[in-house]
């Protein structure tokens, strides 16, 4: 019994020591994010890493999604007579929340755990600390590069997943199924406002961007430096990342659309 | 330091976000904010004003000028008041007649203005004298049962 209080005790000790640590790790990114946008060049590497390499898979599933809602959301509103409504119904739920939660879903499982990949094995094979000998730091070499390059590609995937999910949608409905095209478009564009919608949605997608990529860096930097240690330590980072992402949807979706 | 196929790539990339962006937000959504030019405010009282919402479009013979910006109660009139914000290109005389009108059977409600034969003009802030309440489904059809049952009792006065 005092062995499980102690428990109890010990996890949430740890749990404030790690949200410290990270806090004061997000602080060190961004004091040293000047000195490695110096050499931006390799932030631009990243970004290739982490937002290019992300095209494809983020393309794809965007284009499904928006075939599944537009089939999905068809057979629901033909039922009503709405069927024109199509449009509305596939651009505002991509826009406003499956663009940027999916994309942030795939992003932080596809780049997220990469980067901790990368940052753990060069911990595990002490380039760190190798590079602080050096008088180099390492967050401003390895780390701030990293997590400017996932907060950068995250807006940028999450609109071309939401693009891709529209055009999805309108394959389905007006190429195959037969809802009419200049319906299709003015019900959407009079029913999605840029500023609420769109403009909400991009919000959304940047502070994803920024937890999935300061988590990833977090977990490579602080993970035990054994081979399992790694793997562990990207198993975190999928695991937080995607409950970080679908509970900050929820907090940011309740004051951003309150009708 | 010289150019790479690396840098090629993400400018691709970056350039497709942001062709992403300019969809979404030309093609898939619509700039409501800005297509209201130096917009002016106007008040109407309803007694009751249904289903309306802030930021439900202003209409006048159909075409939108304007939107609902503020909804309130007024406490010494026991009524709604309706702030909505009108383009400034628009004037209207000040019999103009607001109503609140539902857009199909079942479509989301509107303000409907319908301008009056008066010289003066509306200034900015005034209030809309002449207004319609929205129509009520339960109101209409009790009054018809209620028509209904007086023209049971008298000969139809035609």
């Amino acid at each position: 019994m005092v062995g499980a209080i102690r428990r109890l005790g010990t996890l949430f000790v740890n749990g404030i020591w790690q949200l410290g640590f990270i806090t004061r790790f997000f602080w060190l990114i961004l004091v040293y994010s000047g000195q490695s946008f110096t050499r931006l060049h390799l932030t631009l590497r990243e970004l290739y890493f982490s937002g290019v390499m992300s095209l494809l898979i983020i393309l794809v599933s965007g284009l499904f999604v928006g075939l599944v809602l537009g089939l999905q959301g068809y057979e629901t509103l033909q039922r009503y007579g709405a069927s024109d409504s199509l449009g509305t119904l596939v651009a505002l739920s991509l826009v406003r929340e499956l663009g940027p939660v999916v994309a942030g879903l795939l992003f932080a499982s596809r780049a997220g755990s990469a980067v901790t990949a990368e940052i753990g094995l060069m911990k595990v094979t002490e380039q760190l600390k190798a590079m602080d000998m050096m008088a180099v730091s390492p967050i401003a070499r390895v780390v701030a590069p990293r997590f400017w390059g996932g907060v950068i590609s995250m807006p940028l995937l999450a609109a071309l997943f939401s693009a891709m999910g529209v055009f999805g949608g309108w394959l389905i409905g007006v190429v195959a199924i037969g809802v009419d095209d200049g319906a299709f478009w003015s019900q959407m564009q009079s029913a999605v406002d840029f500023r609420y919608d769109v403009l909400n949605g991009v919000i959304k997608s940047c502070v994803f961007g920024v937890a999935v990529a300061l988590i990833a860096v977090f977990e490579g930097y602080d993970c035990v430096p054994t081979a399992e240690g790694v793997s562990r330590a990207i198993t975190r980072t999928v695991v937080s990342s995607a409950l970080a992402i679908l509970a900050l949807d929820f907090v940011m979706t309740s004051f951003m659309f309150r009708g | 330091m010289s150019r790479t196929t690396l840098d090629l790539w993400v400018g691709v990339f970056v350039a497709m976000g942001i062709a992403a962006l300019l969809f979404l937000a030309l093609k898939v959504g619509s700039i409501s904010g800005s297509d209201i030019q130096s917009p002016y405010t106007l008040i109407a009282r309803f007694d009751n004003i249904g289903g309306l919402k802030a930021r439900a479009p202003v209409k006048v013979a159909g075409v939108l000028v304007g939107r609902v910006a503020e909804i309130r109660y007024d406490n010494e009139r026991f009524q709604a008041e309706v702030v909505f914000t009108v383009d400034g290109r628009y004037k209207f005389p000040t019999d103009t007649f607001a109503n609140i009108l539902t857009s199909g059977l079942l479509g989301e409600q509107y303000v409907g203005l319908d301008p009056g034969g008066e010289d003066k003009l509306l200034a900015p802030g005034d209030v809309i004298k002449k207004t319609q309440s929205a129509v009520v489904l339960e109101k209409l059809i009790s009054q018809f049962m209620f028509n209904k049952a007086a023209e049971g009792d008298t000969a139809p006065a035609k």
